[in-house]
């Protein structure tokens, strides 16, 4: 399959393929299985969201399928894995990015140097997220099955629920961080995952490597400015 | 105790004060263990079985007299059958009445997080609603005495009650009813603990135990059931009696630093987004010519 072929496909003329069917499919997956998850287990957090609970079939429904649905979500957090590590590899454009955050929170996007597919702050995000999945699994299934658990061990089980909530506490900082950038901060993120494509001037503003290496790029804009 | 709000305040036509006002009350209520007598004949669980409508269990036989190794949920009080042997050669045949110790500071209640599964009566009493029940078992982990068992047939927990539906009718509990020799007493906490000093006292006196002593940890505020062990220095010999209990550490940490360090991170970061859309707003995008970007 050549290079050549593949790129066209996903290229039309004023907007370029961002996420396959596949890919969204996979994103609206985990989306939902993370928010039950989120949402249950904020009930369990904190007795002044129990009635989330309650809300989505009361405790002892909500304690069966928390864990259930946290299976899937790893399955398809693993899945997701398949799909975008090759794109999640950390780079030295992401390093630079990085170095740069403080113009990119301030949208002084000029500034930053030209972004792969994901920036770096993005595949931040997705490894706290992966690694987020299997803390949560590893721990979760002492949770799950804490009668296993012999009471001269019970510190195992107070650590994992200690492990189980850090880690939620992490992926929720990424979420909220995830939803705010998708929903609010980057206009045209939302439909890119909702329908798949972006405009052209959205890929070549964001995402301006993987821009280039979709369409072949175009002539460069007259002020733009060196990235250093 | 369920009849405080009928104590007298004031009567008609009567000359003097109300008889028994400014007396000092205690609705807290007390179950005293008193290990020296106990002989370890299991009637207090045939009363707890019976009561509560729960079948025998079926029994071991590993050539000591427990017959079963545990607490369980529908079990909730077991003797204990501990042969312990001293520095000196002595043998002593240690029997104790196992069950739930209703701590003033109840780390069950602490860890759980289902509205209403468990809760703390104004005389002591620590009871499992299993309605709310969500079958998490994080009272297990937070229970310093390992008593709370889980059914995993129900997904419910259970455990001693300390019959709280006898005692609001004003009946003693049913082990208590059913004790042969009055190793059980059941009565106010005060009461119960002058009870336990006065045969402290007894054993001081009277016999070779000179360590006898009362077993109210303080560590988990003090309980509602309390024994008099022979050694108060190893209450462990007893089947593992925890000789200082508390509310394990890491369940306080998590319930109470790590909870406000979360609830204030989640709102931070909300706010925090909130904040900077308003400072800073969207990355809008230029829509430019196709042909020749701005």
């Amino acid at each position: 399959m050549s290079e050549a072929a593949t790129v066209t496909h996903y290229v039309r003329p004023d907007s370029v393929l961002r996420y396959t069917f596949h890919e969204r499919v996979m994103h609206w997956l985990t989306a939902l299985f993370y928010t039950y998850c989120l949402a249950t287990g904020f009930a369990f957090y904190t007795p002044y969201l129990f009635w989330i609970a309650v809300v989505l079939g009361g405790g002892p429904t909500s304690r069966f399928w928390h864990p259930i649905v946290g299976l899937g979500f790893v399955a398809v957090a693993v899945w997701m894995h398949f799909v975008w590590r090759r794109d999640m590899v950390w780079t030295e454009t992401d390093q630079r990015f990085l170095s740069r955050v403080e113009d990119y929170a301030e949208n002084r996007d000029q500034l930053l140097p030209p972004q792969e597919k994901y920036n770096g702050g993005q595949k931040l995000y997705y490894w706290l997220m992966y690694y987020g999945a299997f803390l949560l699994l590893i721990s979760g299934v002492f949770l799950w099955f804490p009668e296993y658990i012999p009471f001269r061990l019970a510190w195992v089980h107070q650590i994992m629920i200690v492990l189980h909530e850090i880690a939620a506490l992490l992926t929720i900082g990424g979420f909220i961080t995830h939803v705010y950038m998708s929903v609010f901060l980057v206009p045209g993120s939302m439909t890119a995952m909702t329908e798949g494509y972006v405009s052209r001037a959205w890929a070549r503003t964001h995402h301006r490597l993987w821009y280039i290496r979709m369409t072949g790029g175009d002539s460069p804009r007259k002020n733009d400015v060196e990235p250093g | 105790m369920s009849n405080g709000p009928l104590e007298i305040k004031a009567i008609s036509g009567h000359a003097g004060p109300v008889p028994g006002r400014d007396t000092s009350r205690d609705y807290a209520v007390c179950k005293l263990i008193d290990v020296t007598t106990c002989i370890g004949c299991k009637a207090c669980e045939v009363a707890c079985l019976e009561w509560n409508g729960y079948p025998f269990r079926e029994t071991v036989f590993d050539n000591t007299y427990q017959t079963m190794p545990d607490l369980a949920w529908n079990y909730y009080n077991l003797i204990r059958f501990n042969e312990h042997v001293a520095e000196d050669g002595t043998l002593s045949w240690l029997m104790r009445k196992d069950g739930c110790m209703h701590c003033a500071d109840p780390g069950c209640l602490r860890a759980c997080p289902a509205d209403g599964a468990i809760v703390q009566y104004a005389n002591g009493i620590v009871d499992f609603n299993q309605d709310h029940c969500i079958g998490c078992q994080y009272c297990v982990t937070g229970c310093p005495f390992n008593i709370p068992k889980f059914n995993s047939e129900t997904k419910k927990v259970h455990k001693c009650t300390l019959c709280s539906d006898r005692v609001g009718a004003g009946l003693e509990p049913a082990c208590i009813k059913a004790c042969p020799t009055g190793c059980l007493h059941f009565g106010s906490k005060d009461d119960m603990k002058d009870l336990a000093e006065q045969r402290v006292a007894q054993l001081h006196e009277h016999t070779s135990h000179k360590n006898a002593g009362v077993y109210d940890p303080p560590g988990v505020g003090g309980t509602h059931v309390i024994y008099v062990l022979h050694d108060i220095n190893n209450p462990e010999k007893y089947g593992g009696l925890p000789k200082d209990p508390h509310v394990p550490l890491l369940v306080r940490i998590w319930k109470g630093p790590l909870k406000w360090l979360g609830n204030f991170a989640i709102v931070a970061g909300i706010v925090g987004a909130a904040a900077h859309y308003l400072r800073f707003g969207p990355k809008e995008v230029e829509e430019p010519t196709k042909e020749e970007p701005k």
